[in-house]
């Protein structure tokens, strides 16, 4: 009860005394529109970058066969010395195996819902009666086609044979189809077509065609020049390139729910200590979007934190500017205040009467703060291209922290109040 | 010394009030003073300035609390009071009129009047209920929404005396209430003073240093260096 009254009482001081009130309320406006502009960039990048990499796949882990770090090693005269960089080249056996895989598939079978196989071919040109497109060439397994979540306009994609026996098709893009079947996307359905790689060449039957996307930013743009990719089963490929089925990286599908992170850890300790603790020049390294997007995260939650703690320090030189005004508003009030002693308010209510008042100013140029960072915030989100955000944990924090800052600069001032003697208050003019 | 048997609301015997207690410029001001007033007297104190009469007031109004003597107000022992019991006595058993009026700045004449039933903890309703009867009781009832800087002196001393009955206090202490004013204004206001005293039987304490207004009350008390120095029936009647 008590509550309201001094509120609607501290906001009708503050009317009286606007242009007085508004100045004191800048340091906090300043400040707490700093750490929310701050804050809300901050939020925008993140959401920025969750969008980005949550929609590569966060769940995915890529392993990958890298070299070893070069080791120190101590001379006997004490020397330390270090290993510059090896350059030994890659041979077939340091590579990831299929046995490897099936080995990674069934430890961690409970964990990943699938390990992605992709064998790049190289790019190519797709030859047709006298018709040409570009075309980069990729062999890729069922989980792998799966993640590629391509949206098929004719046709259909691999099936477990063409799989496993390796038979020579493809699924094509529409805008190859377009080029050199006049967009018929259903005719070009068992149709041969001959691709020609580095002088060799290779033929294969459509079997489906997908909607090439043309506003993937990835994708470029110019027509003659576009090359859209062909996708043919992992085994097909293999064959093909001679390669025997290995490969330099692989990537794990983790299971919705799992700890990416630790089952990352897990995945690489498993994989080097089977089969490549006595490779002296490789070993296996672990990536995953989740870590990075976390660790990106982290860093700029901490760098907002830091720039939040410095704007914080203006935060304080205004909570002194509230103590400087609410002192001032305590002498100019001096009969005011003993005229309701006389009238029966005790010192707690005198006291609350102030901090109330305190409380109002640090709050409203708080809430203006708010407004002014968030609206400020967005602008610059939107120069940089990154959609609206408003931070709600911190806007929720600038709030409270104002309303601290209100009783913490206005206890003071509100206390010298509640401790004045009616009788000298009563009689000061 | 009053033969109306009534009610004894201002019980103080032997007030004597220091300052700068056991410092070299200990000051006695007060020199054992022997006060009594019943219910539903009218009382003026009547002293030159430096009499001592300022500090009686605020010992009488629950303001300060003398140095030693025994001061009983409506059956409550002042000098046993702590802080906020005084508060609380200030707020129910007094009603402070000043002479500078002393209406709260920005607030309107009913938030005025409302305040001491606010810090009594009274319910919103009520507060305006009562506020506004106060109000048409000293004939402020069309200006209630007005603010104090928007009211002539004598409406705001109307308005300070609406407020001094707002918790029905067992005294209104008057502190030079027409002090301010020019005397037709000053008539007005102690005419409401003779009507609350006469209609209501309201106990008033009125503090002046004019023997005019004083002799329209029912009793004068003469303070003169701390010491009560004389004592007379007045008229009780505004027209002498």
């Amino acid at each position: 009860m008590l509550i309201i009254e001094n509120i609607l009482l501290a906001l009708s001081a503050l009317r009286a005394n606007k242009t007085r009130a508004f100045l004191t309320m800048l340091g906090i406006i300043i400040g707490i529109s700093s750490v929310i502009t701050i804050m809300t960039i901050g939020q925008a990048m993140t959401n920025a970058l969750n969008d980005e990499m949550g929609g590569l796949g966060a769940t995915n882990i890529t392993i990958s066969v890298s070299q070893r770090r070069t080791k120190t090693e101590r001379s006997d005269s004490g020397f330390m010395f270090r290993d510059g960089p090896r350059r030994n080249d890659m041979k077939d056996e340091d590579k990831i195996t299929l046995d490897m895989v099936e080995a990674l598939k069934e430890e961690f079978k409970d964990q990943i819902d699938g390990v992605m196989l992709k064998q790049s071919i190289g790019n190519g040109e797709v030859k047709h009666l006298k018709e040409y497109a570009n075309v980069s060439v990729a062999g890729q397994n069922d989980i792998s086609m799966k993640k590629e979540d391509l949206t098929m306009l004719a046709g259909r994609q691999f099936t477990a044979i063409d799989q496993k026996e390796g038979r020579k098709v493809c699924v094509v893009s529409d805008y190859m189809v377009g080029n050199m079947f006049d967009e018929d996307n259903e005719g070009a359905l068992g149709q041969q077509i001959t691709v020609v790689i580095d002088n060799k060449f290779y033929h294969y039957t459509i079997v489906g065609v997908y909607q090439y996307n043309k506003n993937d930013p990835y994708n470029s743009d110019d027509h003659y020049d576009t090359s859209t990719t062909l996708y043919l089963p992992l085994e097909t490929a293999v064959r093909q390139a001679h390669s025997k089925n290995r490969f330099t990286e692989i990537t794990a599908i983790g299971s919705t729910g799992e700890d990416i992170d630790a089952l990352m850890k897990e995945i690489k300790s498993f994989l080097n200590s089977k089969y490549y603790r006595n490779n002296e020049n490789y070993e296996i390294s672990c990536m995953s979007l989740a870590s990075m997007i976390e660790s990106l995260t982290e860093m700029m939650n901490t760098m907002s934190l830091a720039i939040s703690f410095i704007a914080g320090i203006s935060l304080l030189v205004g909570g002194i500017g509230v103590m400087n005004i609410m002192l001032v508003s305590v002498t100019e009030r001096t009969k005011e205040i003993g005229t309701r002693k006389a009238l029966g308010a005790t010192n707690s209510s005198i006291r609350l009467q102030f901090i109330v008042e305190s409380i109002t100013l640090c709050v409203a140029g708080g809430i203006i703060g708010v407004a002014f960072g968030v609206l400020l915030g967005n602008i610059i989100s939107k120069i940089m291209q990154f959609s609206a955000a408003a931070p709600i944990g911190g806007i929720v924090i600038a709030v409270l922290f104002s309303m601290a800052i209100g009783v913490f600069f206005g206890y003071y001032p509100a206390n010298k109040a509640a401790k004045m003697n009616p009788i000298d208050a009563l009689r000061y003019e | 010394m009053d033969e109306s048997a009534g009610r004894v609301i201002i019980d103080a015997k032997n007030i004597i009030k220091r300052f700068y207690v056991g410092q070299p410029n200990e000051l006695e001001i007060l020199h054992g003073i022997d006060i009594t007033v019943r219910e539903g007297e009218f009382v003026a104190v009547v002293g030159a300035s430096g009499s001592g009469k300022s500090t009686l007031m605020n010992i009488i109004g629950a303001l300060d609390k003398p140095t030693s003597g025994e001061y009983v107000l409506d059956g409550v022992d002042v000098m046993q009071a702590k802080d906020k019991e005084l508060s609380g006595i200030r707020n129910r058993k007094i009603g402070f009129v000043f002479q500078t009026y002393n209406l709260i700045a920005r607030t309107n004449a009913l938030k005025n009047v409302e305040l001491p039933m606010l810090y009594a903890g009274m319910g919103r309703n009520e507060r305006v209920r009562r506020a506004k009867e106060l109000l048409d009781m000293v004939g402020m009832g069309d200006r209630m929404n007005h603010r104090s800087d928007e009211l002539s002196g004598g409406q705001k001393q109307r308005v300070a005396i609406a407020r001094a009955m707002a918790n029905d206090p067992a005294i209104i202490l008057a502190d030079e209430p027409t002090g301010a004013l020019d005397s037709k204004t000053g008539r007005l206001i102690m005419d409401i003073f003779h009507d609350l005293n006469k209609k209501q039987g309201k106990t008033i304490v009125l503090i002046t240093h004019s023997p005019e207004l004083a002799s329209e009350t029912g009793r004068i008390l003469t303070i003169s260096d701390g010491m009560i120095t004389g004592e007379r029936k007045g008229s009780g009647n505004a027209d002498n």
